[in-house]
């Protein structure tokens, strides 16, 4: 398994627990006591969905999809590594952004931040795993 | 990988693209907000679930004899109405009045659902 998906399941998983952890959080009787866990519910759906699925896919993916070339295998490793740190920039930026704007903070920066960081990260891997979408 | 999990993959990545896209741009422009729901199917059923039809279709284990991944026909009649069913759903849950449209979508992907499930079923047995 190379480096780099070691990086992208691991962190996958973390995201993972944490989302599991939120959901359990969310529920317990005493959730109404902070107004944060009451907004939580998007973030939480981007934690599961982009922080544990879409990154364990790119991590699987880098790993197992037929090779690029002999030279190389996995195509761009700049690629690869720049979808992993825009992924998870994006996604702890909105994880501070978006309950800080449901409970009336200005945080358009932040998320715009997110938007954009996490966009290009999608993009790098399309990008990178296109090519590897072939026969053997 | 055969052909038709090359279109279901590339597919597959074209709706992530697609998906993240517009949640950028639902983000930027808070006006657009009643996209949502179509980033969420783009991103849900357009990537994870058509990336899943994909692998496995590539991957689970083949027949010695005859065709090597079983039906093939169910398979592409399941990524017809995969897509088919994204865009009804999204698009029939962002516009008012477009009910219908999701309806229509939300049984297109029962059906791609169906289909792939009866072309995968008896693949799903030991190696040899």
């Amino acid at each position: 398994m190379p480096p780099l998906t070691r990086w992208l399941v691991k962190a996958a998983l973390l995201y993972l627990v944490t989302a599991l952890v939120l959901g359990v959080a969310m529920q317990l009787p005493l959730a109404g006591r902070f107004p944060v866990l009451a907004v939580l519910w998007p973030t939480y759906l981007h934690i599961l969905v982009v922080g544990w699925l879409t990154q364990l896919i790119f991590g699987v993916a880098y790993w197992l999809f037929p090779r690029y070339s002999a030279e190389r295998p996995r195509g761009s490793d700049g690629l690869g590594w720049a979808a992993f740190v825009l992924l998870n920039a994006g996604l702890l930026l909105r994880i501070a952004g978006e309950p800080s704007r449901a409970l009336g903070g200005d945080a358009h920066g932040v998320l715009l931040a997110s938007a954009v960081s996490q966009l290009l990260a999608v993009w790098a891997f399309v990008l990178n795993t296109w090519p590897r979408v072939r026969e053997r | 990988m055969p052909r038709l999990s090359i279109w279901l993959v590339r597919t597959a990545l074209l709706a992530l693209a697609a998906g993240a896209a517009l949640g950028a741009l639902i983000l930027a422009a808070p006006g657009l907000l009643r996209w949502r729901p179509l980033h969420a199917e783009l991103l849900t059923v357009g990537w994870t679930v058509q990336l899943a039809f994909g692998v496995a279709y590539w991957i689970l284990p083949r027949f010695r004899s005859g065709r090597e991944r079983g039906r093939e026909e169910l398979g592409w009649a399941a990524f017809v109405l995969v897509n088919l069913g994204v865009v009804l759903v999204g698009v029939g849950r962002s516009v008012p009045g477009a009910d219908g449209w999701a309806l229509a979508g939300r049984s297109a992907e029962g059906l791609a659902a169906l289909a792939f499930a009866a072309q995968a079923w008896p693949r799903v047995k030991p190696f040899r």
